[in-house]
């Protein structure tokens, strides 16, 4: 038998990750990933259709307010699908954000009894709303028939535009939960922070709205380019935005390592401070 | 002599503990310190992770811990209520990291600090077998393999497939110590989790324990419960305030630990009210222990007199205090409560007698727990230790008898037959 040794020191300083270790873990992030979907849906009478729901009334009020009411510029597209595309990724940037900036505080217990990499702790999170993405994006499928809307060739980057929203996510979700072990104003914040972040991000406006010598600076918040990727591809409302999409892709990779870093970082006190 | 499985060196451990706020005396003070209560709290929160300034609320639950054990062995960790025990196995499980020192693991390690990590009441048994095994490190194909042994151990099969949630606590302590009495680790490392579960389970748990070991592997086990460690460890360690005190075989270890048990402490006494142990609202100020004996010894026969003396700064309604009487290896002898009643602010005194010819000769400790509408408010473990001698006897027979009380009941024997109605 190959014989494992440990070495328990104190570290200082910046570490990267455990790859290996988290390979060996990664039957644990299925089953942190299971428990977290079935654990949310047990008990409910209306189930998965939760998943629906949200993003569907969501857009119904924006439609009424933004869209009749307010009469915001939606790309000459009906504002009802405008705003359910932006949606769609939206959703799942706002769910991630709370489910795995609470995902450490929330098994405390865990942390404090046993030994396991904690970075599975959000991954998991992330990845149980990666099914409410995935029902979202059919019922986005259906809706794009019913209005008769075919997407363009820019299909082929929808990949790019997911992995950007993947590593958004993930890396505010890490920063956020190693935050969150110590200062429980994380918390707080994260419940109202989430909604007012959605005006900071083309939602229920167009991007085009915004003063065009601001408009780098806007596609600084990677989500930004994701949400008119998401529009350029189902609804043809401009061309694909190569730029934003580039400056969005370029800061989410940074937020990435950065968080990977300090997540590694705070993982050392997690224990001792939850 | 081959090199250890486990090797511990210099290790500490400091944490920080809270200090008691200032209290402020004007209004005005307090709007103050209101108003200024982020920056103190911000400056308080970040410093629970920053130990590097030596104040005074540094407090170090280790410090300079070193020791070797040899494969196959199995260790005993056995100290007083915050001697370290727990900090020891937090460290050696990988959960935090010490301040200083190294320790060396040889071999796949799993510890066991808590039954059943990780179960999520929603799910139902077989998932939580995944769930738990998966936390504790195994792969799923592990334990796909082991299922079966794990069900059949664990005597739940009946409910496999009901959520966890409706299962009583004694078969969620059955399931989970089958997940983990399957794990195959080279060093297992244990934490009381026998004091959990009925007596036919724990006789389970101990079987399979020795099992372990005899299969050559590496055991680490923290009790109170003397007799278990006995019975399972060949050495064992003593720690004592963070430090280690004795390390040799289990007998000579178990001998000092109750060796120190025999200074009897029978008077506290909290004078500096900020020091006594307690809640803001609600302090001992003192407790004593009073005997009819003269000679200052304490047998089995002696009558004892607690005597608690508590302010409170507030009402309290049914509040009780709840007092359990432990011996020296870990059992609980009995616990004792009184009936429920209001106190209003003011001191309080209350007392307990705990007649002659009811214990047995051993060395015994007094806990006390302060209760409020049946939640724990605090609770003072070791307030008293005291070790009772045995009498001297009209018998034949001396030593320790058979059983964890020696009441002295009527028993007689008579050529008529008498009885009292």
């Amino acid at each position: 038998m190959q014989q494992q040794i440990t070495i328990i020191r104190a570290t200082r300083g910046w570490r990267g990750i455990n790859i290996a270790e988290l390979i060996h873990y990664k039957d644990l992030l299925w089953f942190l990933t299971i428990r977290g979907i079935k654990a949310k849906y047990a008990q409910s009478v209306l189930g998965v259709s939760w998943a629906v729901i949200q993003p569907l009334f969501s857009t119904l009020v924006f439609t009424v307010i933004f869209g009749s009411v307010a009469k915001i510029d939606s790309n000459g597209v009906p504002y009802f699908l405008f705003s359910f595309v932006a949606l769609v990724p939206w959703t799942f940037f706002a769910n991630t954000l709370t489910d795995s900036a609470n995902s450490l505080v929330a098994n405390a217990a865990m942390i404090n009894k046993v030994y396991f990499p904690r970075l599975v702790l959000p991954l998991s999170s992330i990845l149980s709303k990666g099914v409410d993405f995935i029902i979202g994006f059919f019922l986005l499928v259906i809706f794009l028939f019913i209005y008769r809307v075919t997407p363009g060739w820019e299909l082929i980057y929808l990949p790019w535009l997911i992995l950007v929203l993947l590593m958004t996510s993930l890396g505010i979700g890490m920063i956020l939960s190693a935050m969150a072990v110590q200062y429980r104003d994380v918390k707080h914040a994260m419940t109202f922070a989430v909604q007012l972040l959605m005006y900071a991000a083309p939602v229920v406006y167009p991007t085009t709205n915004v003063p065009s010598q601001y408009q780098w600076a806007y596609s600084l918040n990677p989500m930004v380019g994701v949400i008119e990727g998401f529009r350029a591809i189902f609804l043809h409302t401009i061309d694909f935005p190569y730029h934003w999409v580039t400056m969005g892709s370029i800061v989410s990779v940074l937020l990435f390592v950065f968080s990977l870093f300090y997540f590694r970082r705070m993982e050392r006190v997690f224990a001792d401070v939850a | 002599m081959p090199e250890p499985v486990i090797s511990v060196k210099g290790v500490s451990k400091k944490y920080r503990i809270g200090l008691a706020d200032k209290k402020s005396d004007t209004i005005m003070a307090t709007i103050l310190k209101g108003i200024k209560s982020p920056l103190t709290n911000l400056k308080r929160i970040r410093n629970l992770s920053k130990l590097k300034d030596e104040d005074e609320s540094i407090f170090w639950a280790l410090k300079d811990v070193s020791f070797d054990v040899q494969e196959g062995e199995v260790l005993g960790i056995i100290g007083h209520n915050g001697a370290g025990k727990s900090t020891l196995l937090k460290l050696l499980s990988q959960i935090t990291e010490p301040s200083a020192g190294e320790i060396r693991l040889n071999g796949r390690v799993a510890a066991l600090l808590e039954v059943g990590t990780g179960f999520h009441p929603e799910l139902t048994g077989r998932e939580n077998i995944y769930m738990n095994g998966t936390i504790l490190g195994m792969r799923k194909k592990e334990i796909d393999k082991k299922l079966n042994e794990i069900i059949d151990f664990s005597g739940v099969e009946k409910h496999l497939d009901t959520p966890v949630k409706f299962y009583s606590s004694g078969m969620r302590v059955r399931l989970g110590f089958s997940v983990a009495a399957h794990l195959e680790p080279e060093i297992l490392i244990i934490d009381e989790v026998l004091s959990v579960g009925d007596a036919e389970f724990q006789k389970k748990c101990l079987g399979k324990m020795e099992d372990v070991s005899k299969n050559g592997r590496t055991v680490l086990f923290v009790s109170h419960n003397l007799d278990a460690v006995r019975s399972l460890c060949s050495k064992a360690i003593l720690l004592k305030t963070g430090q280690l005190d004795f390390n040799s075989d289990v007998h000579a270890v178990i001998d000092r630990y109750i060796s120190n048990y025999k200074t009897n402490i029978l008077r506290r006494d909290f004078d500096a009210h900020d020091d006594a142990p307690g809640i803001p609202e609600l302090k001992l100020l003192s407790a004593e222990l009073i005997s009819d004996s003269t000679d200052g010894i304490l047998t089995i026969d002696t009558e004892l007199k607690l005597i608690f003396k508590f302010y409170s700064d507030k009402q309290f309604s049914d509040f009780n205090l709840s007092l359990v009487l432990w011996s020296v290896s870990g059992t609980c002898i009995f616990n004792s409560i009184t009936s429920l009643c209001a106190i209003s602010k003011g001191e309080h005194y209350s007392q307990l007698t705990i007649p002659g010819g009811l214990l047995t000769n051993g060395a015994y400790n007094i806990e006390l727990y302060f209760v409020s509408k049946s939640t724990k408010l605090f609770n003072i473990p070791e307030l008293f230790v005291f070790e009772l001698m045995d009498a001297s006897r009209n018998g034949i027979m001396f030593g320790t008898g058979k059983g964890i009380v020696r009441p002295n009941l009527s028993f007689t024997i008579d050529n008529n037959r008498h009885v009292k109605s």
